[in-house]
């Protein structure tokens, strides 16, 4: 194009030396042109998407944010101990609590309870040291009538203040931006001293509750794959009647509330139950030895299991109705035998809808909640369970966060190693 | 090519019917002998059975009655790995996960052949269909008319003695179509395979077949070579199924020595050989292919006037249109040559033919 034999005569801005961009007839650059011709209908599209876009970016994307925020910074002790936060942030955690570090601390005090904040101070500290809740709120009642030096008075108050471990507490907790929630979260423990150590053996939960929900999460996947490959082979294979019943009863689930089902499953599962019944009637297992197939990890398996089907089943289906009848036709011709045909033909077509049901079921039981709340008893809570508890009960939301933040890491790893391994493009949902 | 009856036949049909729903036959009572390395094509519209046969005979079909032999064997019970049969489908089917080679591996591997005679017979049968360098590339990064040489490679790689195809040229455009037809041929000639090969399309069955069985609302109308096919149609619809052909209707007035007199319905009286037209006083409808036919030729037996309606100029020849017995889609292909008058449009002419050119057929249902 940089002959201009195209044109009879010049145009007017059009380029002599056949070197610069090309012109409009306008002699505006074409590639302005085209962005501006352009712009409309970005505009429009832009337009189209914006409610739904501020809607979750207020209602989803922000909280989100904020909720992991909180993971890390908690501001609860800076914000109601102003005085005393900067110098307990400076101290080192070593020596000798100071003259200052008191006055300053009986001042707060004093001011915390007036502000009626103490109790929320109170929890915070005791979180990181407990028994420090009840030394907060009776110093606070006798601080005001402290008098220099403050040191020997808040000892004399409490004994506790004599104790270096109760400072070190203080300090971490007036440190507002810590690593001490995810530290938590992993079983282990953010000291005053900056390091980290290991919390004894009877106090590590969320690793083992992490593997746990990894464990459950698996199993139940690969119990839906089993269940769920079968059925989406008779589907895609029955004539279209046939199959739309098949298809119905498959959805049939997701046209019930959750609730209702996981309900259905306590009554089916408990020990006075159908199920248990049957066996009773059967022969299996006597009146007294009743199977306890609910309010543990197994209710836990088998409701989610019913719940998820669906999930593993649609994508496989939809990848299957894609398949060629004549590839395992082929192959037959070819000389393979039945199991050759399906093994080493018709199963590598159906990895990509195995990849999307397979994460998709995985990536949904691993933040299941209300499921195992309801059936799971004691050993069938997940971590989602415990959340919800430090979301609601012992309301210490920084390590809500921060066990929320770690499992949207692992699902995000899982996500990419998916990628890595299958490959997204390879997944097919329908 | 073999006549039935002197050699034993490579593929035998024996009265194989077939019906899905138990109400309507979509096979009638076929019977068909396929001799040793001959090309025999099935052809017909869709719907007229002809894809059945070869699923029957692939056995991806049972037959609902009657029995099929390859080599003298009854198959019926044969499952289809146990056959040996090559097949090569209308989309190729080539496993879209391996890559060429390893499709033509497949068929190798599955009958537990060592792996250094794999290698050397799959780099051979890429030879034969020139795709030596495409080994390593998957099924989607091919073109349709290589894909479809791969397909073609992969039937023959396990050096079965019946290659079967389905439309396999059904989805490349006409030139490569038309390479492709070739091709298959000359493979044909050098192995010596048998090949039931089928199809919709005539040309594709003129080029390749020694004979052609045209198919029909599920019976075999003709069986016959592609000349005699074209020259010589038994009934009316082989006749309008292959090639050009005009339509006469008329009734018949006298036969003898095997050539019938026709009174035509809207006058006129012509002699044409009585090959499927039944007895004196039956309606038939006379087909005369329209490159037998000539115009203002005072010497043929059959003359009738004509009225010319269009002219389409074609190079080497001329397409004409002409009203001719009441019916105005009569075809006369005029060749471009000195001896052949100039015809215009709204002119009248004579038209003719020799009786052995006619051919009076039956009045099958839509002919007309």
């Amino acid at each position: 194009m940089t002959e201009a034999s195209y044109h009879t005569a010049p145009i007017p801005g059009a380029p002599t030396d056949g070197q610069s961009a090309l012109l409009a007839s306008d002699g505006t650059p074409l590639k302005t042109k085209l962005r501006e011709s352009m712009r409309v209908s970005r505009m429009r599209a832009f337009g189209l998407v914006l409610p739904l876009l501020l809607f979750i970016l207020a209602s989803f994307i922000i909280p989100i944010i904020m909720l992991l925020w909180t993971g890390v910074y908690n501001a609860t002790y800076a914000v109601n101990m102003p005085a005393s936060a900067p110098i307990m942030q400076a101290w080192d955690g070593e020596s000798q609590p100071t003259e200052a570090m008191a006055e300053a601390m009986v001042l707060d005090l004093v001011e915390a309870r007036k502000a009626k904040t103490i109790g929320k101070v109170a929890s915070r500290v005791n979180r990181e040291l407990s028994g420090t809740r009840s030394l907060f709120t009776k110093s606070a009642r006798r601080a005001a009538k402290m008098e220099a030096p403050f040191l020997a008075a808040l000892e004399k108050a409490d004994k506790d203040w004599a104790d270096i471990e109760t400072w070190r507490a203080i300090k971490i907790a007036a440190t507002s931006l810590t690593p001490a929630y995810y530290a938590a979260a992993v079983d282990a423990k953010y000291t005053a001293t900056g390091d980290f150590e290991m919390q004894g053996e009877e106090r590590q939960i969320h690793v083992k509750l992490f593997w746990k929900t990894i464990w459950v999460s698996g199993v139940v996947m690969l119990a839906c794959l089993f269940l769920g490959y079968p059925v989406a082979y008779l589907m895609s294979h029955l004539p279209a009647k046939t199959s739309n019943l098949l298809m119905i009863l498959v959805l049939l689930p997701f046209w019930t509330s959750l609730l209702v089902r996981t309900t259905a499953w306590i009554a089916m599962l408990q020990s006075q139950g159908v199920l248990n019944d049957i066996f009773v009637w059967i022969g299996i297992t006597s009146d007294e030895q009743r199977f306890s197939l609910i309010y543990n990890l197994t209710g836990t398996l088998i409701a989610m299991t019913h719940i998820l089907l669906p999930f593993m089943i649609l994508p496989i289906y939809s990848v299957m109705r894609a398949i060629p009848p004549s590839h395992v036709r082929a192959a037959k011709s070819l000389g393979a035998t039945n199991w050759t045909s399906f093994w080493r033909v018709y199963f590598p077509a159906t990895i990509p809808g195995i990849g999307a049901g397979g994460l998709l079921v995985f990536i949904l039981s691993i933040g299941y909640y209300i499921t195992p709340a309801l059936v799971g008893g004691q050993d069938g809570q997940l971590i989602s369970n415990f959340i919800a508890y430090h979301m609601q009960k012992s309301l210490n939301w920084s390590l809500a966060a921060a066990l929320g933040g770690i499992l949207l890491a692992i699902v995000l790893i899982l996500y990419w190693l998916y990628d890595r391994v299958v490959g997204i493009d390879n997944m097919k949902l329908g | 090519m073999a006549e039935a009856g002197t050699e034993r036949p490579f593929v035998h049909f024996d009265g194989v019917q077939k019906s899905y729903d138990g109400e309507t036959l979509v096979v009638k009572n076929l019977n068909l002998e396929i001799a040793p390395g001959e090309f025999v094509t099935m052809l017909g519209p869709s719907g007229s059975g002809k894809t059945t046969c070869l699923m029957m005979l692939a056995g991806f079909e049972a037959a609902t009655s009657g029995e099929i032999y390859l080599k003298g064997e009854p198959i019926n019970n044969v499952p289809p790995h146990r056959r040996n049969i090559g097949m090569v489908f209308q989309n190729y089917a080539l496993f879209p996960h391996m890559t060429v080679a390893e499709n033509l591996a497949f068929p190798l591997q599955v009958r537990k052949m060592r792996r250094r005679d794999v290698k050397e017979k799959v780099a051979r049968a890429l030879g034969m269909v020139q795709m030596d360098e495409f080994g390593s590339r998957k099924p989607a990064q091919l073109s349709g008319g290589q894909q479809q040489r791969v397909a073609l490679a992969r039937a023959l790689v396990f050096e079965p003695q019946l290659i079967l195809m389905d439309e396999p040229l059904g989805a490349l455009d006409k030139q490569l179509r038309e390479h492709m037809q070739y091709e298959i041929k000359h493979i044909h000639e050098q192995l010596g395979v048998t090949v039931v090969y089928v199809t919709h399309d005539q040309s594709e069955a003129l080029t390749m077949s020694d004979r052609i069985a045209v198919f029909d609302d599920g019976i075999i109308q003709q069986l016959a070579p592609p000349a005699d096919l074209y020259e010589r149609p038994d009934n009316a619809f082989v006749a309008q199924f292959i090639g050009e052909n005009n339509r006469l209707p008329g009734k018949v007035k006298a036969i003898e020595a095997g050539v019938a007199r026709v009174e035509l319905d809207n006058g006129g009286e012509v002699g044409a050989l009585a090959i499927n037209c039944g007895d004196v006083g039956n309606r038939t409808v006379l087909s005369i292919r329209p490159e037998r036919v000539q115009v203002n030729s005072a010497s043929l037996q059959n003359r009738l006037d004509a009225h010319v309606l269009e002219l389409i100029y074609l190079g080497d020849h001329i397409r004409c249109r002409m009203q001719v017995s009441g019916r105005d889609d009569f075809i006369v292909k005029v060749p471009n040559s000195p001896e052949h008058a100039m015809l215009r449009e709204g002119e009248t002419c004579t038209v003719g033919w020799n009786t052995e050119d006619c051919r009076a057929l039956d009045l099958a249902p839509g002919s007309i």
